[in-house]
């Protein structure tokens, strides 16, 4: 999933100050499952709105609202129809920074802010922990070593085995980072390929991620291309 | 010959090589880096200038090894991984060989987040590059040299004559898997090899017969890393909190009967424990002599090289060689 985590509340309440009519929009997904963006988070977030306002006399109609996944745009039609119907003044996504962006391009004419900082790709390891998982770099390696991604889970990227900073298991980031080669090399000895790792990996390619700006996937069959001859 | 170098041609013939690392200063000062030069000069056969040492901004290594070039000293130019990508590495590197610089040791790098290990401030927010590992670093240094390309596959006219070092961590976790992660490096290009500093002399011992029984010893020049300790506390951080890094018990309660020998007085507990870390110093370097296919030293003693040329002295390991060009 999309991992990510609240925006502070000052800086949150901030965004809004000015506007009269604001409605919170959660997301169903991965913003739920990671606990920082679905219904619930949506209500407790939009009442702390309404008490701090209200604190400072400020009156300000605050709506709530949920969506099933804010980064599909058929899911947001309803959403942009009450937005307009209601005279909604602004719009806090509580989704991604996909959701934020496509939000944002349907409500033209509506500020969209971010309650959230959109992390990394990531899974929970145990309650109320999520981890690093994947790096979203474009050309997957992970059958080259035993489904632990060196891109991710190592914090120099190292693609031929530990740097000399790896100490019992952790990385010299901190005690809270594993080493992801040590990950690696205890995973690929268990399964019994660890002379996989004996081959050198050239410099890679890094066009497919990030760096090689911003990114498309085109599936040509899916594509509805416009006849020339209508 | 690959390169020329004064180190390689030292290694060629056999001789016991002694390198010194040389810390340039956290300003442009010139001055600072030509006093260790002198200092030096003379007491080892090729000086590492470090690259940005635990992610602390420094005087570059390019610009430190060509101001020590010109007093006379070979440098061993360090290059990470963490702040330039291959175009930048690539580009340094000939910029290197054009001013003469004949050794480069291919590094990681300390993650930006270290800042000294906390005792600076360094830039913990930098945004790093490691666009290539240390090995892929080898392997490009190599290919500019032996196959006239760059990395991209555009041709080197005139290619860099290097003698290629890399780094290795023969204690660093996970531990059995050293001398293999050694072996790549080796098949990357690696024509010498750096260690981390070595306290525990016989883990050290078993991890170079690792090496040895895969030929590596032979395939490339092994030196040992030895880090001059100063003091107790130094001895107890090193264990605790380098990576790759053990010290032996035995040598942290030497230390500490050192301390103890100086009563209250603190100066003279500073320079016994100081002495004390010169006679460590100078018995590591002995026992890492005695091991197979060690071929050299590679001494650290951390803004404090004014203590090297008695080090190396004692060691017996002066005057050092001249090995005429062939």
């Amino acid at each position: 999933m999309i991992v990510g985590e609240q925006k502070p509340f000052a800086q949150v309440k901030s965004f809004i100050e000015e506007y009269g009519k604001l409605l919170v929009v959660g997301c169903g997904s991965c913003a739920t499952v990671c606990l920082a963006g679905g219904e619930r988070e949506v209500m407790t977030l939009a009442s702390a709105l309404r008490i701090a306002f209200l604190r400072e006399e400020r009156e300000k109609e605050i709506l709530e609202h949920c969506v099933t996944r804010q980064c599909e745009p058929e899911f947001l039609e309803p959403l942009v129809a009450r937005a307009r119907s209601e005279g909604i003044e602004a719009v806090l996504s509580l989704g991604c920074g996909v959701g934020v962006k496509l939000l944002a391009e349907k409500l033209q004419d509506l500020p969209v802010f971010p309650g959230l900082d959109t992390k990394f790709f990531g899974a929970t390891t145990e309650a109320g922990v999520w981890v690093e998982m994947c790096a979203g770099c474009g050309d997957c390696i992970l059958h080259l070593t035993g489904g632990i991604c060196p891109i991710a889970r190592c914090s120099k990227s190292m693609l031929n085995g530990p740097c000399g900073g790896s100490k019992d298991g952790k990385c010299e980031i901190g005690p809270d980072t594993e080493c992801g080669w040590a990950l690696i090399i205890e995973r690929m000895r268990r399964l019994g390929t660890l002379d996989r790792l004996d081959e050198v990996l050239p410099p890679r390619d890094w066009s497919s991620g990030h760096f090689g700006g911003p990114r498309r996937v085109v599936r040509e069959e899916l594509v509805t291309h416009r006849s020339d001859d209508e | 010959m690959k390169s020329g170098s004064n180190l390689e041609r030292v290694l060629e013939a056999d001789q016991f090589a002694v390198t010194v690392e040389l810390g340039p200063p956290m300003d442009c000062s010139a001055e600072v880096v030509l006093e260790k030069a002198r200092l030096l000069k003379g007491c080892a056969d090729a000086f590492n200038i470090t690259d940005n040492q635990t992610a602390v901004v420094r005087l570059s290594s390019i610009a430190g090894a060509l101001l020590i070039l010109q007093e006379g000293l070979e440098p061993v130019m360090q290059m990470t991984c963490r702040d330039r990508n291959r175009i930048a590495i690539q580009s340094d590197i000939l910029g290197a060989a054009a001013l003469g610089i004949r050794n480069c040791l291919c590094i990681a790098g300390d993650h930006q987040s270290f800042g000294a290990a906390g005792r600076l401030k360094g830039h913990p927010g930098a945004k790093n590059v490691y666009d290539v590992d240390s090995l892929q670093l080898v392997s490009i240094l190599k290919g500019l040299r032996d196959d006239g390309r760059q990395q991209g596959g555009d041709p080197v006219e005139t290619r860099p004559p290097l003698f290629i070092g890399a780094a290795w961590t023969p204690m660093g976790d996970p531990v059995d898997y050293r001398p293999r992660r050694l072996r790549k490096k080796v098949a990357a290009g690696a024509d010498f090899i750096q260690t981390q500093g070595v306290y525990d002399v016989d883990q050290f011992r078993g991890q170079m017969a690792k090496a040895a029984a895969m030929g590596l010893h032979e395939q490339t020049a092994i030196l040992a890393g030895i880090i001059v300790p100063k003091s107790a506390v130094m001895l107890r951080y090193m264990d605790s909190s380098v990576a790759g890094v053990t010290v032996p018990r035995a040598l942290i309660d030497r230390m500490e009967a050192a301390k103890a020998r100086a009563g209250d007085d603190k100066q003279r507990v500073r320079l016994e424990q100081e002495e004390e870390g010169i006679r460590i110093t100078v018995e590591l370097i002995e026992q890492v002599r005695e091991i197979e296919g060690v071929r050299g030293v590679h001494l650290q003693a951390i803004e404090w090289e004014k203590r090297v040329p008695e080090i190396v002295e004692r060691a017996g390991l002066l005057p050092r060689p001249t090995v005429a060009e062939a």
